[in-house]
């Protein structure tokens, strides 16, 4: 039953021109785990998660997904993206597509399912969250909520052992922000490993196993939610804390 | 009432526009002939130097396009001439020309050259010329929109085409029918190949000469339909190894080139007086042999 | 007072009703102005007669609409290649990385180069300079050669449009079909480009207008089409008019072709906005 964990960073650095984003960021995510980064804007959690997936290429340190080394030179990247979902802070659906081919794209194309599969397994997960009625719309009919659960589906739709999900929130407006939280809690809640990097602090006190916060490109504190949110130990994340407090986020 | 003031001014502008489109299409008036004082006996000669309309007082203005092509125009070009120089008097058209203007009184100082582009001898609006020579062809359309003079020269169109050419040996008409020929734009040897040919594979067009030689010589063509003594020119000096293949039979009434002048212009009158001296003397005939007598000379074809 | 009155006269109109009413009439005033000054000009029946000539247009509409099948099969010929050709120069610019740095300085020297060089040129140097040099399998025709003329240069101009619209957009678009696991070339292909495509229709359509006005200059080299068969019309009447009926097919056949991709580029506008993509 022990497996190698989910994800692992070590010594991970990243830098833009001469800024330093990530500096040396060392992390474990274990099988069916929920990781909630937290932190302020430009602490690097956008960065972290993007360098994950090996959209942002890292300038030290090694990631390793499922025990496998992915940012070994030479590796098949297309490969390795197709066991990571991700879903985006502003949805990035494919608006020259409907509902549905944004869904089975991936699927079609990377991994070469024919088409009538693929449409039967899209329409499937689909349905599971409620947006199966909209299957032939293009995303510019649908609301902010059911874009980005449509996000949510078509990174689901590649079957990946980890989903990477960032702000996925933030960008809607707060009526439609529930519907979102309550498909990623059901992710959770079937064991789905994830790396979360959110706002939202008392859906992150509901659902992680694990918070960590981020400051300034150092992972400075994580433990479990209580711990972090109740009794931090770093003065930064005491301050941090103190600022969502005061902003009404807690 | 909310609406009269637009209303009103719609009303205007339509009525504006409706007496602008109403006005008559009057036919274009040329030049006002000299007024002669009614009831008077005595001749005056209206072709006399000093009673015509010129577009440049004392100087008879004579017009033709550049580049000006042998053996029409011949002399070394200066200024804004190519090819050859119409002052010098050398080439047929020139010497006709300076022998016109003798006729009508102008020494060979009194005569002014200026460019003009085939497309401009025929644009409405007055011309800046007293007549254009440029070896253009009468026709009875044509002739509605401006005045020709008569005839300075009988025109018969020929095909020049490379020796090693499928239509180098052609004897008849018919013997070109599968012939991808070309010709000249806004020429007359364009309109004999599609009237008096009928190739079935429709006629190459250029702008000018040179570009319908250009084609002859990339055998994009077969053959390339020009008047006679325009053929000479090219054989002998663009295309050394092509060859006349023949000249074609008149087929319908006579083609012949004539000057061009402003419709109804008075000036027309005094060129065919010119001209008709000239026939009468024997210096036209002699002008032709001059410029045109070893260029006469090809199998008519059938 | 004044003011009062002006009110009176237009009074119960909104603000916006009366601007446009005003803005309309005073429009139409000033062209039925325009329109009474040029007819009433001297020149007016000899210019009229030149170019407007019924008798001339109703004889010369005929052969030069039949020519203009010409200038219609050459520009569809054309623009197949060039929009299939354009694209590939313009992927070859936006291969990023070192490696990839040979493929993006030729075609960078294409489109500077073949952009520079008018296309009167290209057409006489292929046109009569190829069939020239006597090369055996190579076609002859005039026709064809100056249709290749006009795809090279062509092409240049459309893989900068291209060009722009790929880097239009933006590359969250390009992040998300990476994410997937689709490839670069699946990413361009399905995700990128269908949207680049669809974000420079205008300026596509501008091209595509040019093209069909440059069709004329096959008649350089020999070719009959629509303008060189008004040039042979003309000149045989010594009257313009077929250059206006040539005019006419032309424009005729341009004002469907922009409406059409006026409502395709703001149908996908629409759907772009609407994503949550920065437009």
């Amino acid at each position: 039953m022990s497996s190698a964990p989910a994800l692992v960073l070590e010594h991970v650095h990243k830098s833009f021109d001469k800024r330093e984003v990530l500096k040396g960021i060392d992390l474990s995510v274990a099988e069916h785990e929920v990781v909630c980064l937290i932190g302020a804007s430009g602490s690097g959690k956008s960065t972290l998660l993007r360098c994950v997936n090996l959209i942002e290429p890292i300038d030290g340190g090694r990631i390793f997904v499922g025990g496998r080394e992915v940012t070994k030179r030479g590796l098949d990247v297309n490969e390795v993206r197709r066991g990571i979902g991700i879903v985006f802070q502003s949805f990035n659906l494919f608006p020259h597509m409907t509902v549905l081919e944004n869904v089975t794209l991936g699927p079609r194309k990377a991994r070469r399912l024919d088409r009538a599969e693929a449409d039967a397994q899209g329409v499937e997960l689909l349905r599971r969250f409620g947006l199966e009625d909209r299957r032939s719309d293009y995303p510019d009919r649908l609301s902010g909520g059911q874009q980005q659960r449509v996000a949510i589906v078509r990174a689901l739709a590649m079957q990946p052992q980890l989903m990477l999900l960032d702000e996925v929130t933030s960008a809607l407006d707060p009526e439609l922000v529930a519907e979102v939280l309550s498909v990623i809690r059901e992710l959770a809640e079937g064991g789905m490993t994830m790396l979360i990097a959110t706002h939202e602090m008392s859906f992150a006190a509901d659902i992680a196993s694990r918070v960590c916060f981020l400051d300034q490109g150092v992972l400075l504190e994580e433990g479990r939610p209580e711990e972090i949110f109740r009794s931090p130990s770093n003065p930064r994340t005491q301050e941090f804390l103190r600022r969502i407090i005061a902003a009404g986020r807690l | 009432m909310r609406l009269r003031l637009p209303l009103a001014l719609l009303v205007l502008a339509l009525a504006l526009v409706a007496a602008g489109c109403g006005s008559e299409e009057s036919a274009p008036t040329g030049p006002t002939t000299a007024a002669g004082t009614g009831g008077e006996t005595v001749a005056t000669n209206p072709c006399a130097k000093d009673q015509l309309q010129l577009v440049n007082d004392g100087k008879l203005t004579i017009g033709t396009d550049n580049p000006a092509y042998p053996p029409w125009f011949g002399g070394t070009p200066q200024g804004q001439w190519k090819i050859s120089d119409p002052e010098s008097g050398k080439g047929f058209e020139s010497a006709v020309a300076y022998a016109v203007a003798k006729e009508m009184g102008f020494t060979n100082a009194e005569v002014e050259w200026t460019v003009v582009p085939f497309n401009n001898s025929f644009k409405p609006g007055p011309k800046d010329f007293d007549f254009d020579i440029n070896q253009i062809s009468y026709t009875p359309k044509r002739a509605e929109v401006v005045d020709f003079s008569d005839s300075y020269y009988d025109v018969n169109q020929s095909v020049v085409a490379l020796k090693d050419s499928r239509i180098a040996n052609a004897t008849s008409l018919a013997d070109l029918k599968d012939a991808k020929l070309g010709a000249p734009v806004g020429t007359t040897s364009y309109d004999y190949i599609t009237e008096n040919i009928q190739p079935s594979q429709q006629p190459q067009v250029y702008d000018t000469l040179d570009a319908g030689v250009a084609a002859l010589k990339a055998k994009q063509i077969d053959g390339l339909v020009v008047d006679l003594p325009t053929a000479f020119f090219v054989t002998a000096v663009q295309v050394p190894n092509g060859k006349i293949v023949g000249q074609f039979p008149t087929i319908g009434s006579q083609e012949y080139f004539g000057t061009v002048l402003a419709k109804d212009s008075p000036l027309t009158k005094c060129v065919n007086e010119a001209l008709a001296h000239l026939k009468d003397s024997g210096e036209l005939a002699q002008i032709q042999q001059t410029w045109l007598s070893d260029k006469v000379s090809a199998p008519v074809l059938q | 007072m004044e003011g009062d009155r002006r009110s009176r006269i237009l009074g119960g109109m909104s603000s916006d009703a009366r601007s446009v009413t005003i803005a309309l009439a005073s429009t139409v005033v000033f062209f039925a102005v325009l329109v009474l000054v040029i007819t009433s000009s001297p020149g007016w029946p000899e210019v009229k007669a030149a170019f407007f000539n019924r008798e001339v247009f109703s004889d010369a509409f005929p052969e030069v609409l039949r020519a203009f099948w010409l200038n219609i099969k050459i520009f569809c010929v054309a623009e197949v290649f060039i929009l299939a050709f354009a694209l590939v120069i313009a992927v070859l610019r936006s291969l990023p990385g070192p490696v990839f740095f040979p493929l993006r300085a030729l075609a960078i020297v294409y489109t500077d180069f073949f952009r520079g060089i008018p296309t009167i040129l290209l057409i006489f140097i292929l046109g009569f300079g190829v069939p020239a040099l006597g090369l055996s399998g190579v076609p002859t025709s005039a026709l064809v050669w100056a249709t290749v003329a006009l795809i090279i240069i062509y092409s240049a101009y459309v893989a900068e449009v291209y060009r722009a619209g790929i880097e239009s957009v933006h590359p969250s678009q390009d992040a998300a079909a990476r994410s997937l696991g689709l490839s670069r070339a699946q990413s361009l292909r399905y995700v990128v480009v269908p949207q680049a495509v669809r974000r420079v229709v205008p300026p596509l359509l501008n091209d595509f207008i040019g093209l069909q006005k440059d069709t004329a200059l096959v008649a350089l080299i020999g070719p009959v089409e629509a303008f060189r068969q008004a040039q042979i019309d003309t000149s045989a009447t010594f009257n313009f008019t077929p250059y206006v009926a040539a005019a006419l097919i032309f424009v005729a056949f341009t004002i469907p072709l922009a409406r059409l991709t006026d409502w395709l580029n703001e149908r996908s506008r629409r759907r772009r906005l609407a994503a949550g993509i920065a437009p």
